[in-house]
C-alpha cells in the first residue's frame, strides 16, 4: 500500500514557505529560549563591563595602600572591604578580572588559532599527512599538561605573555581534533568536490569553504575552553607560578584570601564568588550554544 | 472466548502542540491461533494500539484515556506494572521493525536470547542456553551453538530478525505481535521471514497480530485484516473480502492505488489530499475530506458496525445502504 | 586483543621519550638551577655533583647518559638534598598521593554515577535539575576555593576533622572530597547524558517487551553502554586528579608527591623535577592504556 498524496491547491496554499531561516538564525532563536544560557550571557556582559569600565569610576587604584584601612570588612567606603595592606578590594577585583578574563581570552585565542589551522589542514589533506599530524597530537595529548606548564613558567620566567602562550599551547589539541573531525566529514560532501572541480585552490577552499562551516563546534568549544584556561591560570597563581604581585588576578586574590580566611572571610569569598560566577556563566553559555547548534538534539 | 479483546481503546499524547489522538476508539478481537493483520499508513495508530496494550507507551506525554484490553481475563490496561510484566515476554511477545537497533549491541546474543527464560521461568542458565541454541536452530540459523556467542552486529539483517523472532518465541507465548518486522529487509529476506512466522504459528498454534503498511505482506499471512485510518478502524474482515470487496471508500482507494494492479501506461491512481492531523479535533468521518463519496451524513457520528459476511465497516453511507462499493 | 595491547604499549615509548627529552632540556635552561653558573655551592659538593651528573662533559653526552640511566630506572639524586635519591623520595611520598587520589576517584565515581543514573531516570524533574545544578557548581568551583571553604566549615567551625596534616585516619576525608567533587560533577553529567541516550534506544523497548523489570533494564542493559562516556573520561580524570593533588596537598599539608614536586620546582631542584615529571608522565600514559583496554573490552563494536 503506497501512499502517494497529491497536493490539492488548497494544501499548497496552506503550506506557504516560512521566511528563510539560516542555521545561525535558528540557533540564535533556540539559544534565546534557554534561560540558563541567557542568564550566563547576561552575567558575563555585566562582569566584563564591571572589570573593564569599573576602575575609571573607582576613587582608588589597585595598588594604593592605606594602612589605616587595615583589613576592613565591606563598608560604604570600601564596598568589598580592604586587604592587609589597606588596598581597596573592589578595585583590585576589577583589575584582577581584567587579568583573569584577559588571560582566558588570549590563551583561548592562541589555542584556537593553532588548533583550527592544524585541524583543518589535517582533516583536509587526509592520508599520510593526516596520520602523521594526528600521531603528533596523540603523543602530545598523553603528556601531563599541568606539569609542563609549570615547567614552562619556571623555565621562562613569569611574564604574563608567556602565560598566554604556555596555556594556549597546551589547550589547542582538543580543538585540533574537533576541527579535524568536522573537516573530514565536510570534505566528503559534494559541494567541496564542486569547488575542487571549479579549480579553486586548496588554500582558498580551506579558508573560504571549510572554516566557516566548522565555526559551530568551534564556537561551542571556545566558550568552554575559556573557563578551563581561567582555571589553569588560577591554579598556577595559587601555586605562586602565575601572575606576580603587585599585579593580581582572581587566582592570586583567592590564594591570599584563603590564607586569611579565618579572620577576614570576605577576602576569599568575594573573589571566589566572582570567579565561580564567571565560570558558571561561560559554561551555561557554552552548553546553550551546543544545544542550540546541534540540530539532532532539538527538543521541538 | 477470544484470546484478546480490545474495546474502545483511546490513547492520546499530550504535547506542546496539542493533544494527538493517536488511537481514538479502537475495538477488535483475536481468537486463539488466529492471524490478524493491521494495516494503515504512518500515523494511523496501528503501532500505538499494540504498544498501549503492552504498556510500552511513555506515560507522559502519552496517556491511555479509556478502553479495555482483556487478555485471557486480565485487563492489560488496568493491570499493575508487576502483573503486566508477568505477561509481557511470557504470554504476549513482540518483535520490532529494525532488528539492528532493537537488539542490544553491547550484549551477546546468548544473553539477550535467554533473558525471557531467565525472567519468567525458574531455570538454570545452562538449560536456558540449551533452549536458546535450539531456538536459533528452529529459526534456521546454522551453527547455532557457536553463533549464539556472537554480538548482534555480526549478523546480517535477515538473521538478526530471525534472532528477534527466536527471542520472542522462546517462552512459547500465546500471542505474537509483529510490528512491521520486514519493512527494513530486502524483498527476498522478507519472504523468508514471513514463511518462518507462518510455520511457527502453525506449529505452536500461536495467535499473531501483524502490523504493516504493506497490503501484500498481510495478504500472504493473515486470516483477518483491520484497516486503520486516523486512529480508528475503518474496516475489518476476512482477508479475501477486504481485498476483493472493500466496504469502505478508504480501503477501496487503497486497493486501487496498488501500482501492480493498474493498467500499464495510465496515470497512477492516488488518493487526493493528505492524512489528517490527529492533533486537531474533527467531527464525523476522518476520511470525509478526501472521500469521493462524502455527503452531509458523513459529518455525523461514525462507528464501526458489522455488516454481512463477517465484514465490518465504519462508512455510514455503506452501513445505511446508500452506497454500494 | 593481545596485539592491541602490544601496539599500544609500543606507542607509549615515543611519549615517554618526548617527555624525558623535553624535561631534560627545559630544566637545563631553567634560571636559578644547578646548571646556572651563578649558583654558589660548596666546592666539594660541586665537584661530586659535577662528576655524578657529568657536568664536565658536553651536553649531548650528558643527555645520553641521562637516557641510559632512565632506562634502567635510575632517576638520580636530588640536587638540593644530595643524599636523597629521587627514587626513594617517590617511593615514600607517592603512596600517600595514591591513597588520596584513589579515594578521590572512588568518591567521584560513586557519587557521580549514582547522581547521573538517578537524574537520567527522572529527566526534567526537580531531582534532575538539582543534580545538574550541583554538578555545574562542582565544575565551577576550583579545588583551591572549595578546599578552604570546606576547611572553614568543617574543620574550623564544626571541628569535626583536622584542618590539615596527615596523621589521623580522618585526615583523608576533606582533601579527598575536595579533590573528588569536581570529577563527581563531570561524571554525573556524562552518566546522565550517556544513560539518557541509551534509554531512548530501541533495544530498551525490546527489553521492556520481554518483561524485564526496571532494575534489570538499568543494570543489565543500560549501564554498559551508558557508562562508556565515563570510561573514556577516566583517563583525563586520573590526570586531573594527579595534577589537582599538587594544590590539595599544599592546602592540607599532606606529605605526598605533589607537594614535593611543587617545592622542588621552587627549589630549582633539577633532578627531582625531571625525575618526578617523567614518573608522572609514565603513570598517566600507563593509566590511559588501561582505560583504552577497558573501553575495548566493554564496547564490542570496537573489537570487530
Amino acid at each position: 500500500m503506497t501512499q502517494t498524496p497529491s497536493m490539492t491547491d488548497a494544501t499548497i496554499a496552506a503550506n506557504t514557505a516560512e521566511p528563510g531561516a539560516s542555521l545561525w538564525h535558528d540557533a540564535w532563536l533556540r539559544l534565546r529560549k534557554n534561560k540558563l544560557a541567557v542568564f550566563g550571557g547576561g552575567a558575563l556582559i555585566v562582569i566584563t563591563l564591571f572589570c573593564l569600565v569599573g576602575p575609571w569610576f573607582s576613587p582608588y587604584t589597585y595598588e594604593q595602600q592605606d594602612f589605616a584601612q587595615y583589613a576592613k570588612a565591606p563598608s560604604a567606603k570600601h564596598w568589598f572591604g580592604t586587604d592587609k595592606l589597606g588596598r581597596d578590594q573592589m578595585t583590585r577585583l576589577m583589575h584582577g578580572g581584567r587579568i583573569s578574563l584577559g588571560v582566558g581570552i588570549c590563551a583561548t585565542l592562541v589555542s584556537l588559532t593553532i588548533g583550527v589551522l592544524y585541524g583543518a589542514m589535517a582533516g583536509f589533506f587526509g592520508g599520510k599527512t593526516d596520520a602523521a599530524m594526528m600521531r603528533i597530537v596523540d603523543i602530545l595529548y598523553a603528556l601531563p599538561f599541568t606539569v609542563f606548564v609549570i615547567l614552562l613558567m619556571v623555565v621562562f620566567g613569569q611574564k604574563i605573555v608567556l602565560l598566554f602562550v604556555a596555556i594556549g599551547a597546551v589547550e589547542w589539541l582538543t580543538m585540533a581534533r574537533i576541527v579535524r573531525g568536522q573537516v573530514q566529514s565536510l570534505r566528503k560532501q559534494e559541494f567541496i568536490e564542486a569547488a575542487l572541480a571549479l579549480g579553486l585552490s586548496q588554500r582558498r577552499i580551506i579558508l573560504r569553504h571549510m572554516i566557516p562551516n566548522v565555526l559551530g563546534p568551534v564556537a561551542v568549544y571556545t566558550t568552554l575552553t575559556i573557563p578551563a584556561v581561567m582555571l589553569l591560570e588560577a591554579f598556577l597563581s595559587f601555586l605562586g607560578l602565575g601572575v606576580q604581585p603587585p599585579m593580581s588576578s582572581w587566582g592570586t586574590m583567592i590564594k591570599d584570601g584563603a590564607e586569611l580566611m579565618e579572620e577576614f572571610p570576605w577576602l576569599l569569598m568575594i573573589p571566589a564568588a566572582f570567579f565561580s560566577l564567571t565560570l558558571f556563566s561561560l559554561n551555561f553559555l557554552g552548553d546553550g550554544l551546543r544545544d542550540a547548534l546541534d540540530v539532532r538534539t532539538s527538543k521541538d | 472466548m477470544p484470546l484478546l479483546e480490545v474495546k474502545n481503546l483511546r490513547t492520546y499524547f499530550h504535547t506542546r502542540n496539542g493533544v494527538v489522538r493517536a488511537v481514538d476508539g479502537v475495538s477488535f478481537e483475536i481468537e486463539k491461533g488466529q492471524t490478524l493483520g493491521i494495516v494503515g499508513e504512518s500515523g494511523s495508530g496501528k503501532s500505538v494500539t499494540c504498544y498501549s496494550m503492552l504498556g510500552l507507551i511513555p506515560q507522559p506525554p502519552g496517556r491511555i484515556e479509556s478502553g479495555e484490553a482483556i487478555f485471557d481475563g486480565v485487563d492489560l490496561l488496568k493491570a499493575k506494572p508487576a502483573e503486566l510484566r508477568q505477561i509481557r515476554g511470557k504470554r504476549i511477545a513482540m518483535i520490532f521493525q529494525d532488528p539492528m537497533t532493537s537488539l542490544n549491541p553491547y550484549m551477546r546474543v546468548e544473553d539477550q536470547l535467554i533473558e525471557p527464560l531467565l525472567i519468567h521461568q525458574k531455570i538454570e542458565r545452562k538449560r536456558a542456553v540449551e533452549l536458546g541454541v535450539q531456538a536459533l536452530q528452529d529459526v534456521g540459523i546454522q551453527d547455532a551453538a557457536n553463533r549464539i556467542r556472537s554480538y548482534p552486529h555480526e549478523f546480517s539483517g535477515g538473521m538478526r530478525q530471525r534472532v528477534m523472532i527466536a527471542m520472542a518465541l522462546i517462552t512459547k507465548p500465546d500471542l505474537l505481535i509483529a510490528d512491521e518486522p520486514t519493512t527494513a529487509l530486502d524483498v527476498t529476506v522478507q519472504a523468508q521471514i514471513i514463511e518462518l512466522v507462518k510455520r511457527m504459528q502453525a506449529e505452536r498454534g500461536m495467535a499473531v497480530i501483524w502490523i504493516s503498511h504493506d497490503l501484500g505482506v498481510v495478504a500472504g499471512l493473515c486470516q483477518r485484516v483491520n484497516v486503520m485510518y486516523a486512529g480508528r478502524v475503518v474496516e475489518s474482515g476476512p482477508t479475501a473480502s477486504i481485498f476483493r470487496t472493500p466496504q469502505h471508500p478508504y480501503n477501496r482507494a487503497l486497493q486501487k492505488s496498488i501500482p501492480a494492479l493498474q493498467p500499464k501506461g495510465a496515470e497512477l491512481y492516488t488518493i487526493a489530499g493528505m492524512p489528517p492531523d490527529v492533533s486537531k479535533p474533527f467531527v464525523g468521518c476522518p476520511f470525509a475530506p478526501r472521500c469521493e463519496f462524502a455527503q452531509e451524513v458523513c459529518r455525523g457520528p461514525v462507528e464501526l458496525k458489522p455488516g454481512d459476511s463477517g465484514q465490518a465497516t465504519a462508512c455510514v453511507r455503506v452501513q445505511n445502504g446508500e452506497l454500494k462499493l | 586483543m593481545f596485539r592491541f595491547i602490544a601496539a599500544r604499549l609500543l606507542q607509549t615509548i615515543p611519549v615517554l621519550f618526548v617527555v624525558a627529552t623535553m624535561t631534560f632540556f627545559m630544566v637545563r635552561v631553567m634560571p636559578g638551577g644547578p646548571f646556572d653558573s651563578e649558583r654558589s655551592v660548596p666546592p666539594e659538593i660541586k665537584r661530586e655533583l659535577d662528576a655524578y651528573y657529568g657536568l664536565d662533559k658536553p651536553v649531548f653526552q650528558q643527555y645520553l647518559a641521562y637516557l641510559g640511566k632512565l632506562v634502567r630506572g635510575d632517576l638520580g639524586y636530588s640536587i638540593k638534598f644530595a643524599n636523597r635519591s629521587v627514587n626513594e623520595t617517590i617511593a615514600t611520598t607517592f603512596p600517600v598521593s595514591l591513597q588520596l587520589g584513589g579515594m578521590a576517584l572512588g568518591l567521584a565515581l560513586l557519587l557521580g554515577i549514582t547522581a547521573g543514573v538517578m537524574a537520567a531516570l527522572r529527566p526534567n524533574s526537580a531531582l534532575d535539575y538539582a543534580a545538574s545544578g550541583l554538578s555545574m557548581m562542582g565544575i565551577c568551583l576550583p579545588t583551591f576555593v572549595l578546599g578552604p571553604l570546606l576547611v572553614f566549615a568543617f574543620a574550623l567551625k564544626l571541628q569535626w576533622v583536622n584542618a590539615s596534616g596527615w596523621f589521623d585516619s580522618t585526615d583523608i576525608i576533606l582533601p579527598a572530597i575536595t579533590l573528588g567533587i569536581v570529577y563527581a560533577a563531570y561524571i554525573a553529567r556524562l552518566t546522565r547524558g550517556g544513560m539518557l541516550e541509551i534509554l531512548s534506544q530501541d533495544f530498551i523497548r525490546t527489553a521492556r517487551a520481554k518483561g524485564a523489570s526496571e532494575v534489570r533494564i538499568i543494570f543489565r542493559h543500560a549501564l554498559r553502554g551508558g557508562l562508556l562516556p565515563v570510561i573514556s573520561f577516566l583517563g583525563p580524570a586520573a590526570a586531573g586528579i594527579l595534577t589537582g593533588s599538587f594544590v590539595i596537598e599544599m592546602i592540607f599539608q599532606i606529605p605526598g608527591l605533589g607537594r614535593h614536586f611543587v617545592t622542588s620546582v621552587f627549589n630549582r631542584d633539577a633532578t627531582m623535577i625531571t625525575g618526578v615529571a617523567v614518573f608522572y608522565a609514565a603513570l598517566i600514559v600507563f593509566f590511559n592504556l588501561l582505560v583504552d583496554i577497558l573501553q575495548v573490552w566493554l564496547n564490542p563494536k570496537l573489537k570487530y
